[in-house]
């Protein structure tokens, strides 16, 4: 019975509904399901929402990136990419991924992010340099690019972080086991996570490669159809 | 301590209070009483949550989910510069308009690591237990101070300018916070158990190779359930590696939990309710589709899914 809120989440999402919407319908039953007061129902979700209150804190970054923005910033990414010849759209992301990824296995989580790092520099390097190479870029393909550029931030983050000892994940795990009685070594836990670590840093940089690859093909074809209609004309 | 995490709070409710004030008064959009109410209530979520008690802060969370599903959010009108203002503007300030950006990243690294048992007058100078959001409050802080001296802006610029990218986001923005409120109360009513023993009734335990898999993807999908690997790992860990890897196998416990909770990740980056790193960065970019991202991510995801399976099975032979 209690897997209703479960039910509730997926069909919600299925059909579309809206998210906030299905996701506290889904805790209202799961909740009245499992024989919960209204009261200790509604007690429990301000004390979570308050606890998560640090998931908001992308907020602070907003007042310095808007201004940065009404400056000129996501221009000034954009024209220092295109200085560089080299530069595509599949190699600047890459190069920031290696980066994250390096970087949260060294403990510095920090270095990126949505907010900071991706939407104001990141997203506009890769478009820069995708409009510097091909010209005209439709605008479903500049939306791949940016989803791409969010993307390298979250895979690269993921499976760095764990490579450094004193991340929450391996002091969860080791916790967990200690309450079960099984002995565990923070250690030996960071260093089981590198195969998997550079199995997604080959994997993404793949990936990464054939995005370019796919840029070239699709936006080289428009460029060609364009001077052969002139031509014609 | 000197800088807590209230403190942080605080200045991101101000931020949200202060941006609704303009909302109130936004004539072009068509809803700017049901939208001003829905950040003004949010902010002071975020200002007071240390002092609202629980049932009031649940209810309030419940009014802003009201207010979205009865479509009380519009868009307005932001005032944002021209791309020929922006143009102008860039060219006047070039390169040092990475600074500020840049301080973002490097005070919070300093700070990270710079600030760890950093005491004064025999007090911590930022709140421990949270040093790198404390960090990254007081890096944007600076950067904001040095953004606006730059650029000789007024506060109230960064004000309308958060504005609209915090209304470009919406209700995105609370998404996570009420994700992790479901996560508690799928906890509190049981779900993972269920769900864990629902999958050990299903697979064959005497095979390693299938019961490796059936952890990896138990994890995966509980965490695409869950929306957090970290809620996914206690349970399907209790429910199947334990009895079943660990101790019938006799598995070492420190590559099946560092390769489980990679796998955990790849569910991760495979769902909507991991909010803030799917649909929030899909509302900041602008993207139509708000699953743009989730899409991009999910071959990457089933592949390294597949690879941390067969990780998992060599290193247990």
């Amino acid at each position: 019975m209690v897997l209703i809120g479960v039910a509730i989440v997926i069909i919600g999402f299925i059909i579309r509904l809206n998210p906030l919407l299905v996701v506290t319908v889904a805790g209202l039953v799961t909740g009245l399901v499992a024989h919960q007061s209204l009261y200790e129902i509604i007690s429990q979700f301000g004390e979570a929402f308050t606890v998560n209150r640090y998931m908001a804190v992308f907020i602070a970054t907003l007042p310095v990136i808007g201004l940065l923005e009404r400056f000129g910033l996501r221009e000034q990414a954009e024209s220092v990419v295109s200085k560089i010849k080299a530069a595509t759209a599949g190699r600047i992301l890459m190069l920031y991924f290696f980066i994250r990824e390096v970087a949260a296995a060294f403990g510095l989580t920090s270095i990126g992010g949505h907010a900071q790092m991706v939407c104001p520099l990141i997203a506009p390097m890769a478009e820069g340099a995708a409009e510097a190479k091909y010209k005209k870029v439709p605008e479903d393909v500049k939306e791949t690019i940016r989803a791409h550029a969010a993307a390298a931030d979250n895979i690269g983050v993921f499976f760095g972080e764990d490579v450094f000892v004193a991340v929450g994940a391996i002091l969860l795990m080791q916790g967990f086991f200690a309450q079960n009685h099984i002995t565990s070594d923070p250690l030996k836990m960071a260093l089981w996570a590198i195969p998997t670590a550079i199995c997604a840093l080959i994997v993404h940089f793949i990936r990464l490669f054939l995005l370019d690859r796919s840029l070239d093909r699709k936006l080289r074809n428009i460029d060609n159809a364009e001077v052969s209609k002139k031509k014609e004309a | 301590m000197f800088i807590s995490i209230e403190l942080v709070y605080i200045f991101l409710g101000i931020i949200a209070i202060a941006g609704s004030i303009y909302t109130f008064f936004d004539r072009n959009n068509p809803r700017r009483l049901t939208s001003g109410l829905f950040y003004l209530l949010y902010g002071i979520s975020l200002l007071l949550g240390k002092v609202i008690p629980s049932f009031y802060m649940g209810l309030l969370a419940i009014v802003l989910v009201v207010l979205v599903g009865f479509g009380g959010l519009g868009k307005g009108s932001y005032g944002e510069a021209s791309l020929e203002e922006r143009k102008q503007n860039q060219k006047r300030l070039g390169k040092w308009l990475f600074v500020p950006a840049l301080l973002i990243p490097i005070l919070t690294v300093a700070g990270t690591t710079g600030l760890k048992g950093v005491k004064v007058y025999g007090t911590f100078l930022f709140d421990q237990k949270n040093l790198t959001l404390v960090s990254l409050g007081a890096a944007t802080v600076v950067a904001l101070i040095v953004g606006l001296l730059m650029t000789k802006s007024k506060p109230a610029v960064a004000i309308k300018e958060s504005r609209r990218l915090l209304e470009s986001i919406g209700w995105a923005a609370v998404l996570p916070q009420m994700l992790a409120t479901l996560g508690t109360i799928f906890a509190s009513a049981g779900v993972g158990t269920v769900v864990s023993k629902l999958v050990g009734h299903v697979i064959p335990t005497h095979s390693l190779f299938w019961v490796v898999f059936a952890y990896c993807i138990g994890m995966a999908l509980f965490t695409m359930i869950m929306g957090n690997a970290f809620a996914a790992f206690p349970v399907m860990t209790a429910g199947i590696a334990i009895p079943l890897l660990i101790h019938q196998f006799g598995v070492n416990a420190n590559h099946v939990a560092a390769i489980g909770m990679f796998a955990g990740y790849c569910g991760t980056l495979m769902t909507p309710m991991a909010a803030n790193f799917n649909i929030v960065p899909a509302a900041l970019l602008d993207l139509k589709d708000k699953n743009r991202v989730i899409k991009v991510q999910t071959p990457t995801a089933l592949i390294i899914l597949g690879v941390n399976i067969v990780l998992m099975y060599l290193f247990s032979l």
